[in-house]
């Protein structure tokens, strides 16, 4: 078989760490190579080494048989290597044909000329199925359509390995399902496709080999038929991991916050991202906000913790009208939040961990005397949420939050929100960009507060995530509910039909 | 036993060596590029020049020990003013104005209000300087906190708006024609033995009343919920809003803070007996700007400002007798600010420092 890039035995290392150990990866000519790990397993160090950005410390790089030096990404556009950042480098007030020619302009005089440029791109959007319009401008098109440029953008350039680095994390289920057939298709026309992920489901569906990384060490090569997923999350992580929550079944019990007719500004324009949204959380229950990102879920959230006035509407958390009380009534009142961006608003990440443990109860007389701070309790209380919670980090309390791992982060902030012990436990996105053990351990934590007699509110933009966790989903599309579901009597096909929009249902 | 936090916060951290360690190379730099400056305007005397700078502090004996805490009162307030700020995510440039309106605040009470009992007649005329100064950076603080105007704008229009105003008032309501007006003598402040200690210089009580705020600072920013707070709001304004904190109200009051920290230094030097008086003049109050060096230097902590304002005050001391060596008094301004300039890089040599010391720990692992 041959083999179109090989990179063999690369050894990358930074100070204190072996990012890369002996790591071999083969791609052959026309295939879709998954390369499955971890958050931090060293994935992108490799891909970063194959696209120029990191000299490898040992090992070779050969294309077609031949060793090539790959000193910088001009170097491996040259060999034809191109790459799909999983944040596109797209200039947004420019076309879609501005944006693929952008560094290879073609000129005629020193001025440019586009006509050739727009006839190659209709050629190739119309071999790959890629449907792309080459005037619209890339503001206006949907997040999917601008991954196709960036695709066209590879292809445009004559590229004959395509890095997909994490693609579908920002897609809807149809749009990954096209993404799927469009990476078929480019197979097919003998392009070769190297697809980084963490989703087993995807590589499955799309990929015919996989080679699996777990903390810089390289664990194997299988051919795709050939495993189960299960076999492959065991080779990812070291040891079994179940996927399905378990989470016996409870009757919901009384109501605890009710939004009435909640009307919230969007924060980019002067619309209403919110538009008259009515709901009731229960106990013991796991009620999910489904949607795709940007449909009014963070102002929703933003309005129920506070974070944002509302325009019109009432919050009535256990008897008590919130609609007006401050973040500090509300959070001391009996709402918990995780919120979606723990950077921006869930750590202070130049406090050290037990300051950001105590972020929320600093004031309580418990850790503060006439305003003077009682460090003894507070590192004590740090100390058993470590222990609790089972936080790790380098130098335990002390630890600059900073220099946490972003599960870790999470888990303090899960932590602090848990033992605040909140009637209502608001969780955005809690996994997001987590790997497969620390998504486990967060997902048994908001079933064991619901198992516990608190109401959890659920945003998140992952499907399985919702379809595993939830009781009941309400899904959100431009600011409205637009169906009430029960997780067990639908598909994620047909979520993904409400969240896109392209289906309507009742809500109560 | 110690509890242990008390391990982590003393002064020998790891933290607190990076940051000593990065400021006095950044003083040796400053040092060094004052050395080439002299050896250019005039070989000669180069060598000699520079020994002055680095010992001109002591001429005189005790005498030169005296007036450097002397001139260094005003800086550690405006630095602690400066840096208090920095704290809370503030760029304080105002020190200026506000130490100029406490100026004035502190002269009107020393020199109008003779009727008050001479025994608080100095403490209600410092007093009078820290409310002036910390009025003066109310607004900016307010406008910063409820329509987002940046504070450095904001504090560099209240500079000149203090000046001028000062200017007005004090021909208006203090200047005399016919005689000399200086402040009673009851408003100056207490030497506290400091003139025993070191004869004929202007030393006074004021250098232990700005040690003691470096002191109140200290602990207001590291050991209560307020500071916690402020820094909360410095560090991650979103966060602390999130977590319930007003951070309206402590970016007002960060402000008033500083604002009074900067009147205070005002007080001490006007109030301090040495002849030092107001001028009418259009230029924006000296130690106010040099507070600015000196937090950076001081690494915004109160303890590393004291000895920051002491340093920056003891080689503006030397650079005075430059001009035993033949320097012309502009090349002497070049020099002193050449070297405050590089000691304000201080926070660059932090980086490369905590850089090194990584480095160093991860090969030895």
């Amino acid at each position: 078989m041959e083999y179109i890039i090989e990179m063999l035995g690369i050894t990358k290392t930074f100070p204190g760490i072996i990012a890369n150990d002996d790591i071999t990866l083969q791609l052959r000519k026309g295939e879709i190579h998954a390369l499955l790990g971890e958050n931090g397993a060293g994935k992108s160090t490799l891909m970063s080494v194959l696209f120029g950005l990191y000299h490898p410390d040992k090992g070779t790089i050969r294309m077609n048989g031949q060793e090539v030096h790959i000193k910088d990404p001009n170097d491996a556009n040259k060999l034809g290597i191109g790459m799909v950042h999983q944040h596109f480098k797209l200039v947004h007030n420019f076309t879609v044909i501005e944006n693929i020619v952008l560094g290879v302009e073609s000129t005629r005089h020193g001025f440019l000329s586009m006509e050739n440029a727009k006839k190659k791109v209709m050629e190739l959007s119309d071999r790959y199925n890629l449907k792309v319009d080459p005037d619209a401008l890339i503001s206006d098109i949907t997040v999917g359509m601008q991954q196709r440029v960036e695709i066209l953008k590879m292809l445009y350039r004559d590229n004959e390995v395509l890095i997909f680095d994490e693609p579908t994390a920002v897609l809807t289920p149809q749009e990954i399902e096209d993404l799927m057939q469009i990476m078929r298709g480019l197979t097919e026309e003998g392009k070769s496709i190297l697809f980084i992920t963490h989703k087993l489901k995807e590589i499955m569906a799309a990929a015919d080999r996989c080679t699996v990384l777990r903390k810089g060490k390289y664990i194997g090569t299988v051919e795709v038929d050939a495993v189960t997923m299960e076999e492959l999350s065991e080779m990812m992580v070291g040891r079994k991991v179940s996927f399905a929550v378990e989470k016996k079944a409870l009757q919901p019990g009384q109501d605890i916050f009710e939004i009435r007719n909640l009307i919230v500004k969007s924060r980019h324009s002067q619309k209403n991202a919110v538009q008259n949204i009515s709901f009731k959380l229960r106990r013991n229950e796991i009620l999910c906000i489904a949607g795709i990102d940007g449909n009014g879920q963070s102002e929703l959230v933003y309005a129920l913790t506070g974070l944002q006035p509302v325009v019109s509407g009432q919050l009535i958390l256990g008897g008590q009208d919130i609609t007006h009380a401050s973040i500090r009534q509300r959070n001391a009142g009996g709402i918990g939040h995780i919120p979606e961006d723990r950077h921006k608003h869930g750590l202070v990440l130049d406090f050290n961990l037990a300051e950001n443990l105590v972020l929320k109860n600093y004031y309580l007389e418990d850790y503060q005397h006439q305003g003077f701070i009682k460090f003894d309790a507070v590192y004590q209380y740090a100390d058993q949420l470590i222990q609790q919670f089972d936080i790790r980090s380098g130098q335990g309390a002390f630890t600059p939050a900073r220099s946490m791992s972003g599960g870790n982060q999470q888990k303090a902030i899960l932590a602090r929100e848990i033992d605040g012990n909140p009637d209502v436990l608001i969780a955005v996105q809690p996994t997001r960009g987590l790997d497969v053990g620390a998504v486990e351990y967060i997902h048994g934590q908001l079933v064991d507060q619901r198992d516990a007699g608190k109401a959890v509110l659920l945003v998140s933009l992952e499907l399985e995530e919702v379809m595993n966790l939830s009781d009941r989903i309400l899904v959100i599309f431009e600011g409205e509910l637009v169906a009430e579901l029960d997780p067990k009597e639908t598909t994620i096909q047909e979520l993904g039909l409400y969240m896109a929009g392209s289906k309507r249902g009742k809500v109560q | 036993m110690m509890p242990k936090w008390i391990g982590k916060s003393n002064l020998l951290s790891e933290k607190n060596i990076v940051s000593l360690t990065s400021s006095i190379s950044a003083i040796l730099v400053g040092l060094l590029f004052g050395l080439v400056i002299l050896l250019i305007s005039n070989p000669s005397q180069a060598f000699a020049g520079f020994k002055t700078i680095l010992f001109g502090g002591f001429t005189g004996g005790f005498k030169g020990v005296g007036q450097v805490l002397y001139f260094a009162t005003p800086i550690i307030m405006t630095g602690l003013s400066v840096g208090f700020a920095f704290k809370t995510g503030l760029f304080n440039i105002g020190a200026s104005g506000q130490f100029i309106v406490g100026a004035y605040a502190a002269v009107l009470v020393g020199v109008r209000l003779t009727s008050l009992p001479p025994s608080i007649h100095w403490i209600v005329a410092l007093l009078a300087a820290a409310a002036a100064g910390g009025l003066w950076a109310l607004l900016p603080g307010i406008l910063k906190a409820y329509a987002n105007v940046n504070e450095v704008i904001a504090t560099i229009m209240m500079n000149y708006i203090g000046m001028y105003s000062v200017n007005y008032l004090v021909t208006r309501t203090v200047y005399d024609q016919l005689r000399n007006q200086s402040i009673s003598t009851v408003a100056v402040l207490p030497k506290w033995g400091l003139t025993t200690l070191f004869p004929r210089s202007s030393v006074n009580g004021g250098f232990f009343i700005a040690v003691f705020m470096v002191i109140v600072v200290h602990i207001l920013i590291n050991k209560t919920t307020f500071g916690y707070e402020l820094k909360a709001c410095g560090f991650n304004r979103e966060a602390s809003r999130y977590a319930g904190i007003n951070a309206k109200r402590n970016i007002v009051l960060s402000m008033v803070i500083a604002g009074a920290l900067a009147g205070i230094g005002a007080g001490l030097l006007f109030l301090a007996g040495s002849g030092k008086h107001i001028e009418v003049v259009d230029i924006l109050a000296v130690e106010g700007f040099n507070g600015i060096p000196v937090a950076l230097l001081g690494m915004s902590s109160p303890i590393g400002i004291l000895f920051a304002g002491l340093f920056i005050a003891y080689v503006t001391q030397g650079g005075f007798y430059l001009q035993l060596s033949n320097f012309v008094p502009e090349v002497i301004d070049i020099i002193i600010a050449a070297i405050i300039y590089f000691s304000a890089f201080a926070l660059i040599f932090k980086n490369i420092m905590s850089k090194l010391i990584k480095g160093r720990k991860e090969q030895k692992q």
